[in-house]
């Protein structure tokens, strides 16, 4: 494998019918370091994301895996290349146990079965390997708290081999407790070498688990910075638009 | 969204999740109505009683089965019902009309009926119109042509004379005859409903495509976002439908001989009715195949019971409805109790 970075952007771009919802943005991810997507709702997150995933084709710009210009024809491609997404919205089936949720899409085989024996074990074993405290496989995904969800997600992951781990907003819905797990697991992912891509519009989240940090704001990077060259004051103002937050400040201030 | 809330919900009890297993309340319907026909009816508790309840269930159970298997991939056939008359017109059509033999007119019918499955799959998978609309466009459709050809063909609206056709006691044998069991005569049709429900047990809990099943009707996006290949499921899912439908039209038109052209139309809300008393959810990604076959064995009691008591048959619609109500609220709590700890 080759030093350098495992996924790259060139100036890439995507507009759906009139909307320019990304122009121009460039980055990379190498393995083991986490790269931090910010930016505010609207900004291009998830579509920079979905282009990396295979799930929408750019139209503008290159995209790199290994240093090979690529076009992802599908999301099961990108999972082909190692390239795994746990997405804020749509990460589980709720309905579906726990452990036929973890193999969905990449169930084991016996014959023309389904091991379900082996499927069961393996996902309760991940799940306790990256230090995942599930009561019971057999649950639906919908009784899992959101922390819990994304974690088992997370797991799934890096249990198929990703080397690069795409995370949509994975703690945007969360409470604080539940957020920390999730990055914990985020940081036990990289730890193995895994690289990260983490979305979201957290500053507090982003800064302790990042190396570099990518600004989005309406379709467009206004900026990148390595964790050397920012203070997470720094990266909150710019997150905020400085400017409007100390305005705002102002005027919620009691008279 | 608190995260105490969170702690609290996640310790759900054991029991708790046992019962919302989807069959429950299909089972105690079961028991229930057993119960209420058998202590007033003895003909009805005899054994010949029970394969003439049993024969009504078979051929709804296969549809049923099926049905179930469409609605937990989250889409509905409501051109299952008529498909079935198709099947059975072709087949009779062209072992009647056209000299060919019955094993060879199967075929075709079968052909025929695989051939819309797929284009009601194809339909549905490609312009992402609900498959109640699509698939009431092919009702309509095909409830025109059984009428229209049929018409054309025979100048009446029914074809008949299948005895005398080339194979037919082969075909009859297998699809339409009885088995003895201890002296009292069962439809054959009873075991191929049997083994269809076994295999679509086994396909939805032990193998690959039975876990697509779940996730493409749970949640299409999130299946195809992981490799789900969602519309090669969906359209597996309506061929096994019209598989199924082929299945029953040859058996009844195999058993009867002739078939009216106005066959079927109605039966396809019966087959949802069926899967959704055996618990299926009509929002999909949950359901049983084994509760959709009891949710038939259900409609057969009533069916048959309510004649052994020399009630009114019009008294079925009543029962028909009941069930129905029942199993909605029932599913309903499974439902909330669902999406209660997801947020
Ligand atoms: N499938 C789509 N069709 C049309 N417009 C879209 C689509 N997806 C995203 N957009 C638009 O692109 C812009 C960026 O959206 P998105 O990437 O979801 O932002 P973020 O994830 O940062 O909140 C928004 O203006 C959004 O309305
Ligand atoms: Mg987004």
């Amino acid at each position: 494998m080759s030093a350098g970075p495992l996924l790259e952007t060139r100036g890439i771009g995507k507009t759906f019918g009139s909307v320019l919802a990304l122009r121009e943005v460039s980055m990379s991810v190498a393995a083991g370091q986490v790269v931090c997507v910010l930016g505010d709702n609207g900004a291009g997150k998830s579509t920079l994301i979905k282009i990396l995933a295979g799930v929408h084709r750019h139209d503008a710009g290159a995209y790199l895996v290994d240093g090979e210009e690529v076009r992802l024809t599908s999301p099961r491609d990108a999972l082909d290349r190692g390239i795994a997404t746990v997405y804020q919205d749509l990460a589980m089936i709720p309905l579906m146990s726990v452990w036929r949720n973890f193999f969905l899409g990449s169930e084991p085989r016996k014959g023309l079965a389904f091991d379900v024996a082996r499927a069961r074990r393996v996902a309760r074993e991940e799940l306790r390997a990256m230090g995942i405290d599930i009561r019971d496989v057999d649950q639906p995904v919908g009784t899992l708290s959101g922390g819990e969800r994304q974690s088992v997600a997370i797991a799934r992951a890096v249990y198929f081999g990703a080397r690069v781990l795409i995370l949509d907003e994975p703690t945007s819905a969360l409470g604080v407790k539940q957020a920390g797990v999730v990055l914990r697991y985020l940081a036990r992912a990289r730890d193995r070498g895994l690289g990260v891509v983490f979305i979201t519009h957290n500053p507090h989240h982003a800064y302790p688990v990042g190396d570099r940090f990518l600004l989005l704001n309406r379709g467009t990077a206004v900026g990148e910075y390595g964790k050397d060259d920012i203070t997470a004051q720094e990266l909150t103002a710019l997150m905020a638009g400085g400017a409007e937050l100390e305005e705002l400040a102002h005027e919620l201030r009691r008279e | 969204m608190t995260v105490a809330a969170d702690e609290r919900i996640a310790h759900v009890g054991t029991a708790r999740r046992l019962l919302i297993r989807p069959e429950l309340g299909a089972v105690v319907g079961l028991v229930v109505v057993f119960v209420f026909f058998a202590a007033q009816s003895p003909v009805f508790r005899s054994p010949a009683g029970i394969a003439n309840w049993l024969d009504p269930a078979a051929t709804l159970g296969i549809m049923a089965v099926a049905v179930a298997l469409l609605m937990i991939g989250g889409e509905f056939d409501l051109s299952a019902g008529v498909l079935t008359g198709t099947s059975g017109l072709i087949l009779v059509t062209l072992a009647t009309r056209f000299g060919f033999n019955v094993w060879l007119a199967m075929l075709a019918g079968l052909v025929v009926a695989l051939a819309v499955g797929f284009a009601n799959g194809l339909i549905v998978t490609r312009t992402r119109l609900p498959s109640f609309i699509v698939t009431l466009g092919t009702f309509l459709m095909l409830q025109g042509v059984n009428l229209g050809v049929t018409k054309a063909i025979t100048g009446t609206v029914q074809v008949s004379g299948l005895r005398r056709a080339e194979g037919f006691e082969g075909a009859s044998a297998l699809l339409a005859g009885t088995v003895a069991v201890g002296g009292t005569s069962f439809r054959v049709a009873i075991l191929w409903w049997i083994l269809v429900t076994a295999v679509a047990t086994w396909v939805l809990v032990r193998s690959k495509a039975g876990n697509w099943i779940f996730a493409v009707g749970g949640n299409e996006q999130a299946a195809r976002a992981v490799g789900v290949p969602a519309a090669r499921t969906k359209i597996a899912l309506f061929m096994t439908t019209a598989f199924a439908a082929w299945l029953v039209g040859s058996i009844l038109a195999l058993r009867y001989t002739s078939v009216q052209a106005n066959i079927g139309i109605g039966q396809e809300f019966i087959y949802i009715i069926a899967a959704v008393i055996g618990g299926c959810l009509l929002t999909g990604g949950y359901g049983s195949a084994v509760g959709a076959a009891i949710g038939a064995v259900i409609f057969g009691m009533a069916d048959k019971g309510i004649v052994f008591l020399g009630w009114d048959a019009d008294w079925f619609t009543f029962f028909l409805g009941a069930m129905l109500l029942l199993a909605t609220l029932a599913n309903r709590l499974v439902r909330r109790y669902a999406e209660q700890v997801r947020h």
